[in-house]
């Protein structure tokens, strides 16, 4: 990634407080390229117009569009067919369906259901709440100290009854990846469910759906340079058609009768209401910017970047790092003595741009022994320089409360 | 944006050297605990009245440096203060972090976070103990009213 990459990237030309501003807060959302912001642009001004059913000029040119883009993300994750793709608010969307899916027709009371401590509240809670609906038992995968899985364990918590396995492909936090395939093949040969949440994976890495061999991806448009309150559930065919849809309305029917109706073919009728056409067209142009990086380069650039962070950072005396060796471009800390809040605070002072609280992981918060952290996420637009700016700033909170409090 | 205006000097005196921190003795006064739920911070305020006036009080919690100062300066301020005054009080005192400070009301140490007001993120660390107390006080209220 270069320069070039960067200036493509309109937001990021500003100061913040009299700094150049660093971005790292991606895991949260990322920024978005000019190709995405005139794409909807371009919708808005020359074709705005709703889909599947008008028969003018304007109509067609909208439904192509918006058809058009879910066959570009078909091919982004390399499903089998377009009509894998259910579109959608985002990744709490595609998984509360799933989990309310599932609820309702595959968990029986006595099942299990089969996650980890570390999934974000949005992979959690629709478990938590599916599994009271059927009357199942969630179970958790054990963490190892530096917050990753092992195969065995989940090997070893399968049992006759465990009917889905729900993970994230990411931690928000932690930046654990986690092998999908694997845990796939275990669900599978359990005759499990495979749910993942892809919200961290797809927009930094290669993600191919068949070679997972996952049952259900969910991920968000906002996190891969697209726009916000776009998303994308990801599901087999056979289970697409077996599930029922859960929002009815417009757009997803075939047949309407006084007592009675029947529903379209997936996507559709996953897909009640006028969805997000601008949504999807900025999702398109956001997959296409990422394919002619290529996301082998995206992914190479961010393990730079994040090994090069990690090396820096060890060496700011008070700090505590969580997490694997071994991870995504995210890297969640805290400084001796000072809270993480304190410490956003001091950076954005500094034009340095991170999150702090409990990353919506409570239960994750909770293991690792402390309320919050602060947490700095990479994206292809990163620099060193930008963690030489983290690294400097950090310095300065430790300075400016060292010398407060001292 | 200056750090100074939002880390005064009283402020990081709180911070380190909380006031009334800590659980009060034979406690038979009210108890309350809130959270930030955006950010984990977590207050437990004890409160004891006496003739409608606050006689003592003490907090804890984990949090920033703004939610803990400010627990510490509000309790501070609310002693010896009767309920309508300690309630008066914290109505001036979101006022002020929100950036309108009240009239003619003179404030005191409060008033070094008025700072908070131009962090917007942080105007919930600096209100969660004042939102603590007032519940204590209301319930308070309740209870005697019920008795």
């Amino acid at each position: 990634m270069n320069e070039d990459v960067r200036r493509q990237f309109p937001i990021l030309a500003q100061e913040v407080n009299g700094h150049r501003l660093v971005y790292l807060d991606n895991a949260a959302t990322s920024q978005k390229p000019q190709a995405v912001i005139d794409a909807i642009r371009h919708y808005y001004e020359a074709y705005n117009s709703n889909v599947h059913r008008g028969v003018h000029t304007l109509g067609n040119k909208a439904t192509e569009a918006y058809e058009g883009a879910r066959e570009e993300v078909r091919r982004f994750i390399n499903a089998r067919h377009a009509s894998e793709i259910v579109f959608n608010r985002g990744t709490t969307a595609g998984l509360n369906l799933v989990a309310r899916g599932l609820a309702e027709q595959w968990i029986r009371s006595g099942d299990e259901i089969l996650i980890t401590q570390m999934e974000h509240h949005s992979n959690l809670i629709p478990w938590q709440q599916a599994a009271k609906r059927a009357g199942a038992v969630l179970k958790y995968v054990p963490l190892q100290a530096d917050g990753t899985i092992q195969l065995d364990d989940v090997e070893r918590m399968m049992s006759p009854r465990t009917k889905v396995v729900a993970m994230a492909h990411v931690s928000n936090v932690l930046g654990t990846v986690h092998p999908i395939r694997e845990i796939a093949a275990i669900a599978h040969r359990h005759g499990a469910v495979m749910v993942v949440d892809g919200a961290q994976s797809v927009p930094h890495m290669p993600v191919d759906v068949q070679e997972l061999d996952c049952d259900f991806l969910a991920f968000s448009g906002h996190k891969m340079l697209g726009p916000t309150g776009i998303g994308v559930l990801y599901g087999k065919l056979e289970w697409l058609k077996r599930l029922e849809p859960v929002e009815f309305g417009g757009e997803m029917i075939d047949f309407v009768e006084l007592y009675d109706s029947t529903w379209k073919e997936p996507p559709w009728k996953f897909e009640g209401g006028t969805p997000n056409i601008a949504g999807a067209i900025g999702l398109a142009a956001a997959v296409r910017f990422l394919e002619s990086l290529g996301m082998e380069a995206v992914h190479r650039h961010e393990q730079q970047l994040v090994n090069y962070a990690l090396e820096r950072l060890r060496k700011v005396e008070g700090i505590e790092l969580y997490g694997p060796k071994e991870r995504a471009g995210i890297v969640t800390f805290n400084l001796a003595g000072i809270h993480p809040h304190d410490v956003a605070t001091v950076l954005d002072t500094e034009g340095v741009a991170v999150r702090a609280g409990h990353h919506c992981a409570q239960p994750l918060m909770k293991w690792l022994g402390v309320t919050a952290t602060a947490r700095a996420s990479f994206y292809l637009y990163n620099t060193e320089e930008d963690v030489d700016r983290l690294v400097e700033a950090l310095i300065r909170a430790k300075e400016f409360f060292g010398h407060a409090i001292g | 944006m200056q750090l100074d205006e939002l880390y005064r000097r009283v402020i990081m005196d709180h911070y380190q050297r909380p006031r009334n921190r800590g659980k009060l003795d034979g406690h038979d006064g009210i108890q309350i605990e809130l959270n930030n739920p955006t950010c984990g911070d977590r207050i437990e305020l004890q409160l004891k009245l006496d003739d409608g006036r606050v006689e003592a009080i003490r907090f804890d919690g984990e949090g920033c440096s703004i939610s803990l100062a400010s627990a510490s300066m509000m309790t501070e301020a609310v002693k010896g203060k009767d309920v309508q005054e300690a309630l008066e009080l914290a109505q001036h005192f979101y006022q002020l972090v929100q950036g309108h400070p009240p009239d003619g009301v003179d404030l005191g140490d409060l008033e070094a976070l008025h700072g908070v007001s131009k962090f917007p993120a942080r105007i919930k660390c600096a209100t969660l103990a004042w939102k603590a107390m007032e519940q204590a006080l209301r319930e308070t209220a309740q209870g005697n009213a019920g008795k």
